[in-house]
């Protein structure tokens, strides 16, 4: 044996305070994913209301908007990537990044510079290690979003938008934007997607009001210019947040399964260490025995010559 | 019941109050608006300002909201607002802590 008892019985401790963690961590995810559901589902009614109030409006008013007007010649994409802030989560950021990758891959061979804006570290991190140009980050909060995070990304992002694409430099406008999340499916299948998200169809919203359901002929006051404006950019927030609390339901399953399969593995180590370190202990043990039994056989033998 | 309505208000994050009521009062751009039951269907941009709720049992409560919208329809009355406190929930040290954050990020927007 090239490794002694007393390793074995190290190495099992080891992995048996590395189980404890990675316990520790799976249990902690699972507590915080229903609450995230729970916050997922109370931001439900805000982007229903929105969504029925935006395509009232937009259905009963022939209002133009910036944010609704498509460019008539894109040439810059603004790409918001939504990962997180935390590794240990299996393939969660990774697979959210690759999103990404194929995103811009695609608007680059539709002639589009892409403009990238990241939320959360491990997006961060992973730009700034290949030194690639990021117009601006936001971290700290992607494991439970709050409202004025999306807000602080929804101006961001708009701001962009509504700038001049002729200009160039750090302020540089951009004609569409798009959002990379994860969306969460179950607590087994989270889907990176990616979509875009200005200029605004609002038809394709993630809660449709019913469609046999009949809008009221409203009035708008002051105008539905005027309503427009202060409603259009809610909107855009609105589903940035959505995405966000998409992203971090998903972020925290993502994490429970990762930090579950390595407590297994680190059950499968400890048994496998254990069995090496019996048999040692074992081998060890018949050794003695046969080292005691050879030396009685000895000073037997050494004896009957003697006598 | 013929004279009242429907009223939720609703934040960013969470329902806040839903429930039947009689008359809303809220601020809007154009300036105050006061809304019984079978009002016609109406969609205006609220400002920041409070929001002022009698109830069905005579009950009585006051919002405070950071600007939003209000629609009215089918006694149905909706007001979606970013931020929206009831005033017999929101407690004078987390008013201190938005106040201070929003004044912290004044001052840097600012400079």
């Amino acid at each position: 044996m090239a490794v002694s008892l007393r390793e074995y019985r190290a190495r099992i401790k080891s992995v048996e305070s590395t189980k404890k963690i990675t316990r520790a961590m799976e249990l902690i995810a699972a507590s915080r994913i229903i609450k995230a559901q729970q916050r997922a589902q109370q931001a439900a009614p805000y982007a229903r209301e929105l969504t029925r109030a935006v395509s009232a409006l937009v259905t009963y008013s022939n209002v133009k908007h910036p944010l609704t007007t498509e460019p008539e010649n894109p040439r810059r994409a603004a790409v918001l990537i939504v990962t997180s802030d935390r590794g240990l989560a299996g393939a969660y950021s990774s697979s959210v990044l690759k999103e990404a990758e194929r995103l811009a891959e695609r608007l680059r061979s539709e002639g589009k510079e892409v403009v990238t804006f990241i939320s959360g570290r491990k997006g961060e991190a992973y730009y700034r290690f290949r030194n690639r140009p990021v117009r601006e980050t936001w971290t700290g909060f992607s494991d439970q979003p709050r409202y004025e995070n999306a807000r602080a990304i929804g101006e961001a992002l708009i701001g962009a938008f509504i700038a001049d694409s002729d200009d160039t430099g750090d302020a540089a406008g951009v004609d569409e934007v798009h959002l990379v999340y994860t969306q969460f499916r179950s607590m087994l299948v989270q889907e990176p997607r990616s979509v875009r998200m200005l200029p605004l169809e609002v038809v394709e919203g993630e809660e449709k009001p019913d469609a046999d359901e009949v809008l009221p002929l409203y009035e708008f006051e002051p105008s539905p210019q005027s309503v427009l404006d202060e409603l259009l950019p809610k909107y855009v927030q609105s589903r940035i947040f959505f995405a966000l609390l998409q992203a971090s339901a998903s972020e925290l399953a993502a994490r429970q399964k990762a930090m579950k399969s390595a407590t297994d593995n680190a059950e499968e180590l400890i048994k496998k260490y254990t069995q090496i370190a019996n048999q040692a202990r074992q081998a060890g043990i018949t050794q003695e025995i046969s080292e005691i039994v050879g030396g009685v056989n000895a000073l037997a033998d050494a004896n009957a010559a003697a006598e | 019941m013929a004279n009242t309505m429907q009223v939720s208000l609703v934040a960013a994050d969470r329902e806040v109050w839903s429930g039947e009521a009689t008359v809303v009062n809220a601020r809007t751009l154009a300036g105050e608006i006061g809304i019984m039951a079978n009002h016609q269907p109406i969609m205006s941009v609220l400002a920041a300002g409070q929001v002022d709720v009698r109830t069905v049992d005579d009950g009585h409560w006051v919002a405070a909201v950071d600007g939003g919208f209000i629609s009215v329809a089918n006694n149905q009355v909706r007001l979606l607002c970013e931020y929206a406190e009831l005033s017999h929930e929101s407690s004078y040290e987390e008013a201190k802590r938005l106040l201070d954050d929003r004044k912290a990020r004044d001052e840097t927007t600012d400079n």
